[in-house]
């Protein structure tokens, strides 16, 4: 048998490990574990609906990720989603007229927000609003859009 | 036809015995666990043995097992394009059910099989006889301990297992196949609820802790003591356990994650 004291000293090491694993499970539940990315710049978005959009999803301009979700609310007064983007700050040459938009990675895949370029010389800084276009796609909302065409045309001929 | 009969008797009898003394033992052990707080170096010294020894199995098969989740999952998930779900996937086998049923079986190999042969031995070899006319009570003195150890080592075991192992998916799919590290994180929280999940998990590691200590020192304690004997003994711990955690992870899940 080894020394006490050395077997004492595994024994909390063990107990310890065993102690920090059940943390990390459990943290990685809340959303306390939010690998902090402070850098970058703030801004918000607007849209009519972000069906699905989850905080921390990626922002990406022409397919690169250039930031992340880093918080969704609700506006009462204007029955909008509020969403707020944090860009890294490496990516601050961007037009304040940028349009933002939710779209689906592949037909089941994750939500992210997609920004097009703008035009303007100026560019975004920290608590600017991106200009909201796009809203996500509802496959209900589309499926009775073309059953409710489709009645139109079998109608009018 | 009666001589059949009569041996399905004795062999139905023998088992019920065996299964009468296991109990008796647990209560013995049960009642005399309080005796091992004041001299706690005892349950340290079987801590070292059962827990920390059987670290580097633990460690090394949990990231193998969720490097192993985390490439399988993300060929299957790849097709539909929710490789981005790969978090949820890893984590969830995990906690929920590999995590403490593939400790529970490693454990009932490394540190079962050996509880098991070194109190047979100490039977064999009539040690716990000797403590007996020392009048020191075997059943406090050497198993109370080991029964302790074996059931507060598990859930940490199994804890370390599954986190070890969302580590290894996490290798894996963000590291080798390109899966988008926030959203590997992000949909795992998401889906991943602590008391649905996590909790039942720790509540079956608990259980197969107790339930595979329980076969390994009753099978060491019970055994035949020749060479043979323990022989004999650690190859049915390990057997028992293996039936046993399975059985009852099917009755847990059932009970736990059955009625949605």
């Amino acid at each position: 048998m080894l020394h006490t004291r050395t077997v004492e000293i595994w024994v909390g090491v063990f107990v310890a490990a065993g102690l920090a694993a059940l943390f990390m499970l459990a943290m990685q539940v809340s959303n306390l574990s939010s690998l902090s990315e402070d850098e970058g710049y703030l801004v918000t978005a607007r849209f009519e609906n972000i069906n699905g959009l989850k905080v921390r999803a990626a922002v990406n301009m022409a397919g690169v990720r250039i930031g992340r979700v880093s918080a969704i609310d609700f506006d009462p007064e204007t029955f909008e989603a509020v969403v707020n983007i944090r860009i890294d700050s490496r990516y601050d040459k961007i037009p304040v007229d940028s349009i933002a938009g939710v779209y689906t990675a592949g037909l089941l895949g994750e939500k992210y927000v997609g920004v097009k370029p703008g035009v303007e010389y100026d560019n975004l800084k920290n608590g600017d609003r991106l200009k909201g276009g796009q809203s996500a796609i509802v496959l209900e909302d589309l499926i009775g859009q073309f059953l409710f065409s489709k009645a139109a045309d079998g109608g009018s001929q | 036809m009666v001589e059949w009969l009569a041996q399905l008797g004795r062999t139905g009898l023998r088992f019920f015995e065996r299964l009468g003394r296991a109990h008796l033992l647990l209560l013995h052990i049960l009642a005399g666990v309080h005796t091992v707080v004041p001299r706690f170096g005892l349950a340290i010294q079987q801590l070292y043995s059962v827990g920390v020894l059987s670290l580097i199995i633990i460690v090394v098969s949990g990231l193998f097992v969720g490097m192993v989740l985390g490439l399988q999952g993300y060929n299957t998930l790849v097709d539909f394009g929710a490789e981005e779900s790969l978090g949820v996937v890893v984590a969830l086998s995990l906690v929920r059910e590999l995590g403490p049923v593939v400790t529970a079986l490693l454990f009932a190999g490394r540190a079962g099989s050996a509880l098991t042969a070194e109190i047979g031995l100490m039977k064999a070899t009539e040690q716990l006889s000797a403590m007996e006319m020392m009048a020191v009570d075997p059943l406090r003195r050497v198993l109370a301990p080991r029964f302790l150890a074996g059931f507060l080592s598990m859930p940490l075991l199994a804890a370390i297992f599954s986190a070890v192992g969302v580590l290894g998916g996490f290798f894996v799919g963000v590291g080798l196949l390109g899966v988008d590290e926030g959203s590997y994180w992000s949909q795992m929280q998401d889906k991943v609820d602590l008391y649905d999940d996590i909790y039942n998990g720790v509540v079956k590691s608990v259980v197969f802790g107790f339930v595979a200590t329980w076969i390994a020192v009753f099978e060491g304690y019970d055994a035949v003591p020749t060479a043979e004997g323990v022989s004999r003994a650690t190859t049915r711990t390990v057997v028992h356990t293996a039936l046993a955690v399975l059985g009852l992870d099917f009755v847990l899940t059932a009970l736990m994650f059955g009625e949605q």
